[in-house]
């Protein structure tokens, strides 16, 4: 067993291993590449579409993704942009960016993202004549542990909730996790977001009085989850507001997006 | 034969793994408050466990023993990248709740202790078998406690509502503690006490005995 323990032996082993193992590693992730290229595709639009309440089970995610246009909104002007590629445009890395977004003032940053990126990925989905029936915008801010993302889906005046999830959270489950639970998120669609010109839309603590003169603007409060909740109240206000897209929606309101 | 099978399911009870071995309790804590996570988690460790035990085993009269651990755990860290890769393709849901925890199947002390035990050891096919063995056996307690906290922490099973929870209008308040890591580890703890009260050879001797006062109290 001597030789084995040479250090040519040693060198000559440690370097066909090596190349045999980064062939066989490069080999399957090469192959396996446009598998998970769908996958990965096939997930965000599910996301879109189940944020908008139009998941529906009995037709394929490319089916009911026909109906959506991917549009580029420029945050800054509030109108759409073509200047780049929605396909190859990440938003999550640009928002990290400096050169690709802004930083946020204290004031502004309700929602504790701390840079705004310069251009949104929205979802127009249109009816068969051709007009936008619900938009989707897609909306981040801290919850208590950990950033939330997902989609706000409003009706075509812009005002009206036509859904809201979360694709990727780490709140705690049973509480903060509740953000997940279907019977919360069926609450929000056809809550009002403006009121007199402000994004008022938000959680409340227990449950809301439906008779009440706010009830149109609030949601139930998710019980033992008060950061949670004013995390989503603060990222929805904050996306929906004038640093948001506020600016967008008015001008796609007055035809001028 | 007897031996083959020996190799096999030794590791479910008798030697399991997690109960006996206390290794790859980590990955234990991480992913069972799903049971279909847990699941995909099973297979693919067992999977890996088997095929590295198998090539560790077809190469150790090779492998110089100064390099050792590392040609294992190039072995090993190459068969996890292939597995995760496998799982992006075909299971992304799931590999997607996974996470990291498929990569760090890499520093699974089971995977590196059965190569180093077992398959620097042992011929090809025995190692295979013994690899298979002890991810069974690592399956056996993930299901266990997975059915436990799915079941109790979150009303369901495989994703499947079992007990209708009040918070979608049924009468079952979950438990919460259940959902966190934390829960695992009682729940390991009351599986390794049920499993050493039935197979009392289990029990280890005690390191250290309490003794007595060894000084007369004064005045005694």
């Amino acid at each position: 067993m001597s030789s084995n323990d040479s250090v040519s032996k040693t060198l000559i082993v440690a370097f066909s291993l090596c190349i045999v193992c980064s062939i066989i590693v490069s080999g399957a992730a090469v192959i396996l590449k446009p598998a998970q290229e769908v996958n990965k595709t096939l997930d965000r639009k599910r996301n879109i579409l189940s944020a908008a309440g139009m998941l529906d089970d009995g037709m394929t995610i490319d089916e009911q993704f026909a109906q959506v246009t991917t549009r580029v909104v420029d945050l800054r002007t509030g109108k759409f942009t073509d200047e780049i590629d929605a396909e190859k445009y990440d938003q999550r890395k640009a928002a990290k960016d400096p050169a690709a977004s802004d930083a946020l003032t204290t004031e502004q940053d309700k929602a504790k993202v701390s840079r705004r990126e310069h251009f949104a990925i929205v979802y127009l989905v249109e009816d068969s004549a051709g007009d936008i029936d619900k938009i989707i915008l897609p909306v981040h801010g801290a919850g208590l542990w950990s950033t939330l993302y997902g989609f706000v889906a409003l009706e075509s005046d812009g005002n009206t909730v036509a859904g809201l999830g979360f694709y990727e959270h780490a709140e705690t489950p049973g509480l903060g996790g509740e953000v997940d639970n279907p019977r919360w998120k069926s609450l929000w669609p056809g809550k009002q977001v403006y009121r007199d010109g402000q994004a008022a839309i938000g959680l409340i603590k227990g449950s809301v009085d439906p008779a009440g003169a706010n009830a149109p603007w609030q949601i139930d409060g998710l019980a033992g989850a008060t950061l949670t909740a004013r995390g989503v109240t603060n990222l929805v206000q904050f996306w929906l507001g004038e640093d948001g897209f506020e600016p967008f929606l008015n001008n796609l309101k007055s035809g001028e997006a | 034969m007897d031996s083959v099978k020996e190799t096999l399911t030794a590791p479910i009870f008798k030697n399991n793994p997690i109960a006996l071995q206390i290794l790859g309790v980590c990955s234990a804590l991480a992913v069972t408050s799903s049971l279909q996570v847990t699941l995909v988690m099973c297979v693919a460790l067992t999977a890996v466990t088997a095929f590295s035990n198998f090539f560790v085993s077809s190469i150790r009269n090779h492998i110089p023993g100064s390099i050792r651990i590392i040609v294992q755990m190039v072995i090993i860290a190459s068969l996890v990248i292939v597995v995760d890769q496998f799982l992006k393709a075909y299971a992304y849901a799931i590999s997607k709740q996974l996470s990291v925890f498929v990569g760090l199947i890499i520093t699974n002390c089971i995977v590196m202790g059965r190569a180093e035990a077992f398959a620097m050891k042992n011929p090809p096919l025995p190692s295979f078998i013994d690899g298979i063995g002890n991810g069974l056996g690592y399956s056996v307690v993930l299901i266990a406690v997975a059915v436990v906290r799915e079941l109790f922490g979150a009303g369901k099973l495989m994703g499947f509502e079992i007990l209708p929870l009040v918070t979608d209008g049924g009468w079952y308040n979950p438990n919460g503690l259940l959902l966190l890591p934390p829960s695992a580890f009682f729940l390991i703890g009351l599986f390794i006490w049920g499993l050493r009260g039935f197979r009392k050879e289990q029990v280890e001797e005690p390191d250290f005995t309490m003794s007595k006062h060894t000084v007369v109290k004064e005045g005694a």
